[in-house]
């Protein structure tokens, strides 16, 4: 088992695994959190198997370990994602995302006639369900489903 | 921040949604009051709409209170490029409350945000527009003596009538039992039916307008229009469906009424007009009441 898994993604000594992200968002999450702009290195697996998802991706970043603010980006398209913190080659901390109850100006109302698309407006939401994700906007009270969410 | 903003039928608790027809049927009773003596009022209608303008502007005069404002959005600074924001903030250093009509939606709820005063929202796109809410409560309180156990009929465009919508919120409240009497490309959303089931309201879909009617304490009455329909001749099968006659009148409740947010364009037949159950008009003047209390709610007075 312990060896599959490091045939998977290479080891990394310090920095973030992030684990369960479901396939086919990962050129999302790389997205989200900047990582195509990144100085650290980053290595990704796709298509692994899972139990749980089926096909699952892997991203490790070395040297990086993220404020709660990046994950809870994160969390917004894949939210069973589980992060590792590593040092030394050991994981020292391992982060559930969880999907947060508020979502602040990270995430786009998709409705074209929202405020928040004609004025400069923080955007905020209610999360009215969390698999799959689904936002209700605090102000024009329309919902932007998982499919629809476009990071800020 | 004002919490005494009126934006969405929700911000009303059971409790206040009572509180207010009590006081509106107050207002019935004795129209004419000084509550608003020496208040200055915004009717900010940055898109015209003058049957909701007309009743607000009746209910302030009612009470005495000074209106300034404009009546739609080419008269005003909005067309030089203003922000919704800065002409809220400036407008509300002036005034004593804002009553603003909006065809953004999302509107309404900023600019109680950044207002110092209270914000009644007239309506902000196709999203809230409580005070019309609130006087088809206090018409349906007035006409059946209670809100509670009520079999509810709503007729027509179910899918897209926001007053359709909070009425439903709103109704939720008092244990009623809905119809929807729709075509199927007008159904009530799946949303609402969820939030239905969630709370355990009984509710049943027809798409016949018949006598299932005859069960009825309300008869909500909404427009079919043409521009739902991607497929005009969808449209033109429908368009005559769901009109009510008065002959369809016939053996319904004597309780029953008929509401209709109105203007109407042919869903209601002229004959029904005359019958006692017919309640449109009455229900528009019910309006000025509902708002006098919403305004006096809003500044505690
Ligand atoms: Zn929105």
């Amino acid at each position: 088992m312990n060896i599959k898994k490091e045939l998977q993604v290479s080891a990394i000594e310090n920095g973030t695994v992030i684990d369960h992200i479901p396939a086919e968002y990962l050129f999302q999450v790389i997205n989200i959190l900047g990582l195509d702009k990144s100085k650290n290195s980053v290595t990704f697996g796709n298509n692994l198997e899972s139990d749980k998802l089926g096909k699952k991706a892997i991203i490790k970043i070395s040297e990086k370990f993220f404020e709660d603010e990046e994950i809870n980006k994160i969390s917004l398209i894949a939210p069973h994602a589980k992060l590792n913190i590593i040092k030394n080659y050991k994981v020292v901390e391992k982060k559930i995302v969880e999907s947060p109850k508020k979502v602040v100006g990270i995430a786009k109302c998709m409705n074209p006639k929202c405020i928040t698309n004609v004025e400069p407006v923080t955007t905020r939401f209610k999360v009215i369900n969390d698999s799959p994700i689904t936002l209700k906007c605090h102000y024009c009270e329309k919902i932007t489903d998982h499919k629809h969410i476009e990071i800020i | 921040m004002d919490n005494k903003s009126l934006v969405s039928i929700d911000d009303y608790t059971k409790e206040e949604i009572l509180e207010v027809l009590d006081r509106a049927a107050k207002f019935e009773e004795n129209p004419n009051c000084n509550l608003l003596e020496g208040k200055v009022v915004a009717s900010l209608f940055f898109e015209p709409s003058t049957r909701t303008r007309l009743s607000f502007e009746t209910a302030i005069s009612r009470m005495g209170g000074k209106i300034v404002g404009f009546t739609d959005s080419s008269s005003s600074s909005v067309t030089k490029g203003e922000t919704l924001k800065d002409t809220t903030k400036m407008v509300s250093n002036y005034c004593d409350l804002i009553v603003m009509r909006h065809p953004i939606e999302g509107s309404a709820r900023y600019a109680s945000e950044v207002s110092d005063v209270p914000v009644i929202n007239a309506g902000d796109g196709a999203n809230q527009h409580p005070t019309q809410t609130m006087l088809d409560l206090y018409s349906i309180y007035k006409t059946q003596g209670t809100l509670e156990n009520l079999n509810i009929f709503m007729v027509g465009d179910l899918k897209y009538g926001r007053t359709v919508h909070s009425l439903l919120m709103a109704m939720s409240h008092f244990n009623p039992t809905f119809h929807f009497i729709a075509p199927p490309e007008l159904e009530i959303p799946r949303g609402y039916k969820i939030l239905m089931d969630k709370n355990k309201i009984s509710y049943h879909e027809h798409t016949d307008f018949d006598d299932i009617i005859n069960q009825a304490d309300i008869l909500y009455m909404t427009r079919v229009q043409r521009e739902r329909f991607a497929d005009p001749l969808e449209y033109e099968k429908v368009k005559n469906v769901y009109i009510l006659k008065n002959d369809m009148l016939k053996n319904t409740k004597d309780n029953l009424r008929i509401l209709h947010p109105l203007p109407r364009v042919n869903e209601i037949a002229v004959d029904v007009d005359t019958n006692p159950k017919a309640y449109y008009f009455e229900q528009a003047l019910n309006g000025v009441y509902a708002r006098q209390a919403i305004i006096a709610k809003a500044l505690d007075l």
